[in-house]
């Protein structure tokens, strides 16, 4: 129940954490080249007779026209809805009696595709697959439909309290930018989209020259090649953006906003300018983070908030670097009561990383932590897949699973120091609470 | 959260939280595993612990699960919350491994570990590089009978599940409100009290308490180990006798579950809370399961809860949300899996300013319309041929099968049970299912819950 809060974080944990695979080598990545000129990345698992296939166009919902926030949202929920002669219950039940699963997530940088299928259904699937890129129906009813389920979404979400400090916390760190604005829009924003914005969406933003594709499972190079000619050969060549996004350093003006609810325990969000992730120093940081909140069970927060004191159940940091920006936060929840402790125990940790780095021991943890957990990570095809989409958006290059261990295990204590001076300042420290804390209140 | 909150774990992560999610999707869907698709093999230990293997080779990945047949309907009165505290508790260290070590020896091979508590049972787990199994093994069997206590851990953990509580239960509406409609549902069975316990009960759990619960629960006789992964029978045995084999066994602790009496009057519940900002129905009604009451029902209550409400292509979700449009979502849910009397939900989300006597009027008249005429033969083909597909997706998450292995056999049911639902399923009829409707539906043994905004002047 509690993932599924903060919305933000998720694509940014996919980043950091949900690492790739393990019975693949770089060795065993294919680049796949159809005669339309579309690219993939394979790895072919032949023992079960299922194949997962996983898609991303570059730019997300930080695209969406001011006024229309929530339009990439909105249509991943509605290109599964009715497509080609299809109408929505007529496509769901086809989907369903093939047994393939097939669904789309727009997020703040990308826009992805998932899909699923037995073998002995991979043409059906990729008909339908581009069925619901090329042809989607937008019909009333189901647009309808679906927009108020993302309303009454929004709706329910407005008074939760990790709702609330996630979205004050990025209006804050990017007063004026998209990364600023919720990605699922706001009720107002939802009402105003119009089936013209869909297909304006799917006619501009659907293009081979943005489009990235992972495939694992039980198909031959050969197959596939033709299959994706198929499913995605129509596309234009290019995406055309009416919005650009701009890079962004976000705000460091420091500072605590109270926001006061009658609830007994507050819940704490902090951030600060981060790093993106083709920074030099993205693995120092990772490295460093692992130490001060990111090793589930034994990182310095967990240890002094959690295993000392037993202020928290929950708390954490995490380095999450967007396209256009990048970001250091964390997290608490406790009681009221305690909460001034528990930020005062988080500052000190902060601060001390900053001035002394981390010790030599904690980096030869974190380092294998970090080059182990990535292998342990890629147990299934779908992961498999996710993790060779991330590859090429990240444009990391197909040897990368050989060289990820070396990148990191090069990383030296000084890199971390530097990199802990670089991005860790409680005086840039923006912090949000929601609750009734007591001896915390709101900086001029 | 849709549905109750049945499991509780030592820390909630997000990237954790999906992976969980998506096991539930899958045990729900899929049940158990398709006939041989996992092949398990089993042994048991002198000492009464039974192992089970499964093997996947794909990747140099290793899982392992130890299943305690303890759970919080096992507690003493008074006492709720002992069997959760206990989990957390389990890290504190043993005689020869002091605080951290297992964890740190997990983590800085990259690996990750949990645990969890539910009504019938308490889990933990590794997931590793295959050569670290022995490793784990070795941990694992350690602190099934050599934790140490210090008083200043029990405080300080007892403080970290009051602030799970606070953030999981007490800062939720749904929380809060699942917690009163169970105690409304179950009038002695223990499923009426929250895994995670009663916040004034938590409070007087006691170093001894723990202890006590741990001495009679956490022997091997009482235990099953799971092992998925890049391992062999050939492998694993000898390690599991190293091990495991040398724990003595302790006295079998004794499962003394009430008689649930008869529920003879439906009741209704109402709640208001300020951070409701969006008025929500459901209702539960007592339904037997694998192991409780009329079991013959279970896996046709199984195939029912799918045809109904498992998804867009469902019954209740067609009916109301997309021709009627008075919902955003409709749906129904069952879990066949508790030792217990088990629940079949109901619950929807009214569509604009749709009123929830509009919405529980349209829910009971598609319930009335099962009742008279039962589903459709078409309506259960498709939904057997979704639930046969689910099983081959399964083979692609071999820690999904572990967890489905370890709740059925920790639940008292045998590798056979599970390798055979997908034929048993395939033979349920559609007089089955219908009967299986009529038994369940029945409003004299059901909790209506009305979740709402805000107080009405």
């Amino acid at each position: 129940m509690k993932m599924i809060r903060r919305t933000v974080l998720l694509l940014a944990a996919v980043l950091i954490w949900a690492v790739p695979p393990s019975g693949v080598s770089a060795a065993s990545i294919q680049e796949v080249r159809s005669p339309g000129g579309i690219t993939a990345w394979l790895v072919q698992e032949r023992s079960i007779p299922m194949l997962a296939v996983e898609i991303r166009f570059r730019g997300g919902a930080s695209l969406d026209p001011a006024g229309k926030e929530g339009l990439a949202n909105l249509l991943s929920g509605l290109l599964d809805e009715g497509a080609g002669d299809l109408d929505s219950q007529t496509f769901q039940g086809r989907l369903e009696d093939l047994a393939i699963s097939l669904s789309y997530n727009a997020g703040r940088d990308g826009f992805s595709g998932s899909m699923r299928t037995l073998t002995e259904h991979t043409d059906a699937a990729f008909h339908l697959m581009r069925l619901s890129l090329t042809e989607p129906r937008f019909d009333q009813e189901p647009v309808e439909r679906i927009r108020s389920q993302v309303i009454t979404g929004i709706r329910s979400r407005e008074q939760n309290p990790d709702t609330i400090v996630g979205r004050t916390l990025f209006e804050k760190l990017y007063p004026n930018h998209p990364y600023g604005r919720p990605s699922r829009g706001t009720s107002k924003s939802v009402t105003t989209i119009t089936v013209d914005d869909l297909r304006a969406f799917v006619d501009r933003r659907f293009a081979k020259g943005n489009l990235i594709v992972g495939v694992v499972g039980d198909i031959s190079a050969e197959r596939l090649s033709g299959l994706l000619d198929q499913a995605f050969g129509s596309l234009p060549e290019a995406a055309e953006n009416s919005v650009s996004v701009a890079n962004v350093v976000p705000v460091a003006a420091g500072g605590i906003e109270v926001i006061r609810r009658p609830i007994p325990q507050s819940v704490l969000m902090w951030a600060m300018p981060g790093i993106k992730r083709n920074d030099p120093d993205y693995f120092a940081a990772v490295l460093m983070n692992y130490v001060l909140g990111g090793g589930s069970f034994t990182s310095r927060l967990y240890a002094e908030v959690r295993e000392k004191r037993g202020l928290a159940y929950s708390v954490y940091s995490a380095v999450v670097p967007y396209e256009h920006s990048g970001i250091v936060l964390g997290g608490v929840g406790t009681q009221n009561g305690q909460l001034a402790e528990s930020l005062s125990l988080i500052q000190t940790e902060i601060t001390k990383v900053a001035r002394e780095g981390i010790t030599a021991e904690e980096l030869e943890a974190a380092k294998a932590y970090t080059t182990g957990a990535f292998p342990l990570s890629l147990t299934s095809n779908a992961r498999i897949a996710g993790m060779l989409v991330t590859l090429q958006v990240l444009d990391l290059g197909i040897d990368y699973l050989e060289r990820r261990a070396g990148l990191i295990n090069q990383v030296t204590l000084d890199d971390v120091r530097v990199v802990a001076a670089r991005l860790l300042d409680v005086d840039a420290m923006s912090v949000v609470v929601v609750g009734d804390p007591e001896g915390v209140e709101t900086t001029p | 959260m849709l549905y109750p909150n049945r499991r509780w774990n030592r820390l909630t992560k997000r990237a954790l939280g999906l992976l969980l999610a998506g096991f539930v999707v899958l045990a729900l869907a899929c049940g158990p595993a398709d006939a041989g698709l996992f092949d398990p093999k089993s042994f048991d230990l002198d000492n009464g612990l039974q192992v089970v293997l499964i093997e996947d080779h794909r990747a140099p990945v290793v899982t392992q699960m130890i299943w305690y047949r303890a759970g919080s309907a096992d507690e003493p009165l008074g006492k709720s919350g002992v069997a959760h505290f206990l989990e957390h508790l389990m890290f504190k260290g043993t005689r020869d491994v002091p605080m951290g070590e297992f964890s740190e020896t997990v983590t800085q091979n990259g690996g990750r570990e949990n645990a969890f508590t539910s009504y019938d049972y308490t889990g933990y787990f590794q997931t590793v590089a295959a050569d670290l199994l022995e490793t784990i093994m070795r941990l694992e069997a350690d602190r099934m009978t050599n934790l140490t206590l210090t008083e200043e851990q029990v405080v300080a953990e007892r403080k970290v599940i009051l602030e799970e509580r606070s953030s999981r239960v007490d800062s939720t509406p749904t929380g809060l409100f699942f917690e009163q409609m169970n105690a409304a549902q179950y009038l002695t069975y223990p499923y009426r009290i929250p895994v995670i316990g009663w916040e004034s009960e938590i409070r007087t759990l006691s170093l001894e308490d723990a202890l006590e619960w741990y001495r009679t629960h956490y022997t091997p006789n009482n235990a099953i180990l799971i092992v998925a992964g890049n391992v062999t029978l050939d492998v694993l045995r000898p390690l599991a006798e190293k091990y495991y084999g040398v724990i003595p066994q302790r006295a079998q602790p004794v499962r003394g579950r009430p008689h649930e009496p008869p529920q003879l009057a439906a009741r209704r519940l109402e709640m208001f809370h300020r951070q409701v900002t969006q008025d929500t129905w459901r209702r539960s009604y007592l339904a037997p399961s694998y192991q409780w009451g009329e079991r013959r029902h279970a896996l046709p209550l199984q195939l029912l809860a799918q045809v109904l409400g498992g998804r867009s292509t469902s019954r209740l979700y067609r009916d109301m949300v997309i021709d009627d449009q008075v919902a955003v979502r409709a749906s129904a849910f069952y879990s066949a899996t508790d030792v217990g009397p088990s629940q079949f939900f109901l619950f929807a989300v009214p569509r604009g300013d749709t009123t929830l006597d509009v919405i529980e009027t349209r829910m009971d008249s598609v319930i009335a319309e099962v009742l008279e005429n039962g589903i459709t033969q078409e309506e259960l083909d498709r939904t057997k041929g979704f639930l046969l597909a689910q099983a081959v997706y399964a083979r692609d998450n071999v820690q999904g099968a572990a967890r489905m292995f370890g709740e059925a056999l920790t639940n008292g049911r045998t590798i056979e049970d599970v390798e055979s639902w997908p034929d048993r399923m395939k033979a349920v009829t559609l007089d089955e299912v219908n009967a299986a409707a009529r038994y369940v539906f029945d409003k004299s043994r059901s909790v209506t819950g009305i979740l709402r905004a805000r107080q009405p002047s």
